[in-house]
């Protein structure tokens, strides 16, 4: 809580604040899983006011979308009050259903109904007044941009522009109040550009409060004000730049051109007094844990030539020390892999891939991809939802046949290949498929069963993950109850239990928390060091910064590749000197909108 | 590979097993519905309502009257006293037959003249009402006969001296019991088999299954065998409450049962893992196993013969696993048929089987969602 709210919320009775659009007081829900009570919501306490956006930020599980439902009134709380424009949710949320928008995270869009269908649908199921109904209609459909689609089935409409109807369709009746759960996740920049822009064109024009959720940490900043979830519990409430200007003065860029990156990384990320140390593409992205400017010296013992530039802190490191002062010294031990380097294979690249094609009927999910990547590198694909990521990916690990193209993981295709080829990859999907109901053990030593290992190396395979992964005191859980950040190590151990040379990673780090991603970031880094391949999808930008070199993909195309300064690079102009990946990525799919219309 | 293939096979009793709801299916439902088929399946008559309209005065009728009151298979509801009463007690379903005899009855009889005894039944259940037809006119035939003997010698030279074989006394139970071990077999190992690799499908873990080391055979042989060990103890758990619950003789060799019983599983086991690699999700997977037992059981025979039915099905019923198991278990428990003779319905099913299993490991690799 924060001080204003500690000497406002006990004694301003709800809704008398005149510019209170939403009021929770102590919320706490508790949820049961069988026999055990998962806390979902710990005494919560915020409020959103009138005419801003208040950004609801956490990971995955951390509580953002129970607290939504309780703020919709779909659920009541254990404890403790939410009040919405003077009502309470609980007792009268059927007058405060119709008085909001709520957009849940997956919207009810109807998909065999036409883009008109449903705006018709959600604006007589909210009953808006038949003479009404023309010029909202204009306005949303003018908004959302879907002006040349109303006639097209919804279910046909890209992730980014189903998102955009979604929004319209819990705007038919302008609410003074809009909920907004995860509008933006795995939606295409571009797309998430133009969802925030109608966000804050409502705020202006007609004064909504919003509320609105989100994993992306970038898109904090955006907000008016932010409140912090973390495991169910409140951890901040402010504007953004409160978090983020305390880091000022912290943070910096360190280049060195003797050292590779990633080596840089991992000795930047051990030495004292240092917060937090990430792969930018070129260069480590520094964040101290104080004031006191950093000795080169002491940080990088016997590097020459390293450089130190000050850079703009961002709302992620005011996020991520936040964190770290809560988990106190449990994250500074990183585990650090001893692993011999692999042997060398001269020739070829690991994986190649060469004007690859995969078509379902007459629609293209990936359309002439050529790429290649070579041993030890860290390779990515960055796109939206439906780019054809998956779909890729599913086909260089044999699940899938191309419809046309040529394509070599290891000089096979492994669709075709023995199976003793499949030894040499790891695989990890996007859902991190593990057996919900076998315990941690089990599923490990189900995965170095069906990789053949056995006896001893079974056995000394099953030490190293329990011990590496820090899996060791929940061996015996249920891995279907264990946090999504324990979910994804165990994912990953399970794909690295017999030691592979490639590793395939399908968006690794969805609504993982930001630490839990680093955490897995310096193992994959770890891994490339020892001269393993690494193949990663990611729809989250500043990830892209992590790998060696990326592809982004957007409608089953690849629209440019190179490292991550050379696809920065192709955004930077005068108006932008220093473009982030997202410009890029924007700035691409603008051209190839404009290449396409003009062909 | 037979590491690999163990690996996997214990993976799925585990999944299978720590589950409870799932553990609950392979022992409560099977059971509870052998008591209830047990009991409740059976063609046998026991205490059918019927009521008396005796307008006859005379003695004979009251003798009639007293062999339908004597016999196990009626109980008598009613006794009328003119013919308007009789319509709205059958309607009412107050007795499923009318005796009722004439005026002249006794007269006619002491006459030496054939005298008629109408049966009037409810025959909206056909099956019923042919039974109770059937019942009444071995009351009479006794009737007549006691009659005959006592009055003037035997007038009925030629009569028929029934003698049932295999059950003698046609307990319907000895029919039903042996087919409920084909068909709570063929329950069970279809919803164990269905959802295996629908839920993982479901699940995402099947492709996580499909890039391991593991070939498609090994899958399948890793996938099959759980449910064919779990098949066959639940058919020798309900072979034994058969035989020392329920009394039905098992006059054939185990050998010939259990060979049959594999089999079978075979085919099942083949059919379940077909219908489960084609779903994407679990309740497709329970949906398709459902749109399979039903036509299975009913073109099997379990309850109506497979010869009365048309040409045309009978041919479909070729396809039906559930039928040869049938004739299995009904001749090893009741004929004591020998092996010899029953191979002619043990190769339909290996080959059912043998041809869903490839099926279903072409379909691992090949199934696109």
């Amino acid at each position: 809580m924060t001080p204003a709210d500690r000497e406002t919320a006990p004694s301003s009775p709800p809704g008398l604040e005149g510019d209170t659009a939403l009021w929770v007081a102590g919320v706490s829900k508790t949820f049961r899983a069988g026999h055990r009570r998962v806390p979902a919501l710990q005494n919560v306490s915020f409020r959103v006011r009138q005419g801003t956006v208040t950004g609801l930020i956490g990971p995955d599980g951390a509580g953002k979308t129970t607290l939504m439902r309780l703020a919709a009134g779909l659920m009541a709380p254990d404890s403790g009050t939410i009040t919405i424009l003077g009502k309470d949710a609980t007792a009268q949320s059927m007058a405060v259903q119709s008085s909001i928008g709520y957009m849940p995270q997956r919207f009810g869009l109807y998909e065999d109904l036409t883009v008109q269908e449903n705006l018709d649908l959600y604006a007589d199921l909210q009953g808006v007044p038949e003479p009404a109904r023309p010029a909202r209609y204009r306005d949303l459909i003018h908004m959302a941009g879907l002006a040349p689609f109303t006639a097209r089935l919804a279910g046909q409409l890209s992730g980014g522009m189903k998102q955009k109807l979604g929004l319209a369709c819990a705007l038919v009746r302008q609410p003074p109040l809009l909920l907004l759960d995860e509008p933006t996740v795995g939606v295409d920049p571009l797309s998430r550009r133009e969802l925030w822009s109608i966000v804050y064109r409502l705020v202006r024009e007609q004064g909504t409060g919003v509320l609105l959720s989100t994993a992306y940490l970038d898109e904090a900043e955006r907000c008016d004000e932010v409140v912090l979830l973390h495991d169910g519990q409140f951890l901040e409430q402010g504007a953004p730049a409160a978090l983020r200007e305390p880091m000022r003065g912290r943070t910096y860029a360190v280049t060195a051109a003797d050292v590779p990156t990633r080596s840089l990384q991992a000795v930047l990320a051990q030495a004292p007094g240092v917060l937090d140390a990430l792969v930018q593409g070129d260069h480590i992205r520094l964040v101290m844990e104080n004031d006191a400017p950093p000795d080169l010296g002491a940080l990088l013992p016997g590097v020459k030539g390293a450089e130190l530039a000050a850079v703009a802190p961002r709302f992620e490191d005011g996020f991520v020390a936040l964190l770290k002062r809560r988990a106190g010294g449990e994250t500074a031990r990183r585990p650090v892999t001893a692993a011999a380097p692999r042997p060398a294979e001269p020739g070829r690249p690991v994986i190649e891939v060469n004007d690859l094609q995969r078509r379902f009927g007459s629609f293209y999910a990936v359309k002439g991809v050529t790429f290649a990547v070579s041993r030890g590198e860290v390779f990515g694909l960055l796109g939206a939802n439906g780019a054809g990521k998956s779909t890729t990916f599913r086909m260089l690990c044999g699940l899938l046949p191309a419809s046309g193209g040529n394509l070599r993981v290891a000089g096979v295709d492994l669709r075709y290949a023995a199976a003793a080829a499949r030894a040499r990859i790891g695989y990890m999907s996007q859902k991190f498929s593990l057996y919900a109901n076998l315990s941690v053990a089990e599923n490990l030593r189900f995965f170095s069963g069906a990789y053949g290992l056995s006896g001893t190396r079974g056995a000394g395979r099953m030490d190293w993950a329990l011990e590496e992964f820090a899996l060791a005191p929940m061996a015996e859980s249920v891995s279907g109850d264990l946090s999504l950040g324990h979910k994804q190590q165990l994912a990953l151990a399970c794909a690295l239990m017999h030691e592979p040379d490639i590793l395939f990673l399908d968006e690794p780090t969805s609504g993982v928390d930001p630490l839990a991603r680093r955490k897995f970031w310096s193992r994959i880094n770890g891994l490339a060091e020892t001269g393993v391949t690494v193949m990663v999808t990611t729809h989250f930008m500043e990830e892209a910064e992590y790998c060696d070199r990326l592809a982004i993909m957007a409608a089953g195309e690849i629209l440019t590749m190179g490292t991550p300064a050379e696809v920065k690079g192709k955004a930077r102009s005068s108006a932008l000197p220093e473009p982030t990946m997202e410009d890029a990525f924007v700035g691409l799919i603008q051209t190839h909108a404009r290449q396409g219309a003009a062909a | 590979m037979w590491k690999r293939i163990f690996a996997l096979m214990i993976k799925e009793f585990l999944a299978l097993l720590k589950d409870k709801p799932s553990r609950f299916v392979l022992i409560g439902p099977p059971l509870i519905q052998l008591m209830v088929f047990g009991y409740a399946a059976t063609f046998d008559l026991k205490h059918a309502s019927y009521a008396v309209l005796n307008e006859d005065p005379g003695f004979v009728s009251r003798d009639l009257a007293a062999a339908f009151r004597g016999s196990p298979s009626f109980t008598q509801v009613a006794q009328l006293t003119h013919e308007g009463e009789i319509a709205p007690l059958i309607d009412r379903k107050a007795a499923l037959m009318v005796v009722r005899i004439g005026p002249r009855f006794s007269a006619d009889l002491l006459s030496g003249h054939p005298a008629p005894v109408q049966i009037i039944v409810d025959g909206r259940n056909s099956n019923t009402a042919l039974l109770t037809v059937n019942y009444a006119r071995a009351i009479v035939d006794r009737f007549n006969r006691d009659w005959a003997a006592a009055h003037g010698g035997n007038r009925f030279p030629a009569h028929v001296e029934t003698r049932a074989w295999f059950n003698p006394n046609l307990e319907s139970r000895w029919f039903f019991v042996p087919g409920i071990v084909g068909l709570l077999t063929l329950v069970v190992t279809m919803l164990v088999t269905a959802l295996s690799v629908a839920r993982e499908r479901e699940q995402g873990t099947f492709d996580q299954l499909l890039v391991t080391p593991l070939r498609p055979a090994e899958i399948l042989i890793g996938k099959a065998l759980p449910g064919f060990l779990i098949g066959v103890a639940e058919a020798t758990l309900i072979v034994l409450v058969a035989v020392f619950w329920f009394d039905v003789p098992l006059l054939g060799s185990l050998l010939t049962l259990y060979t049959g019983i594999l089999l079978f599983l075979v085919s099942a086991v083949g059919v379940g893992l077909m219908i489960s690699s084609l779903a994407v999700t679990q309740q497709q997977g329970l949906l398709g196993a459902f749109f399979f037992l039903v036509p299975a059981i009913i073109l099997s025979g379990f309850a109506t013969p497979i010869a009365n039915m048309p040409p045309l099905v009978q041919d479909i019923t070729l396809l039906n696993p559930m039928r040869y198991f049938l004739a299995v278990l009904r001749g090893v428990f009741l004929e004591g048929t020998p092996f010899r003779l029953l191979i002619h319905q043990f190769w339909p099913m290996a080959v059912i089987g043998v041809v869903a299993l490839a099926i279903a490991g072409w379909l691992f690799r090949h199934r696109m969602y």
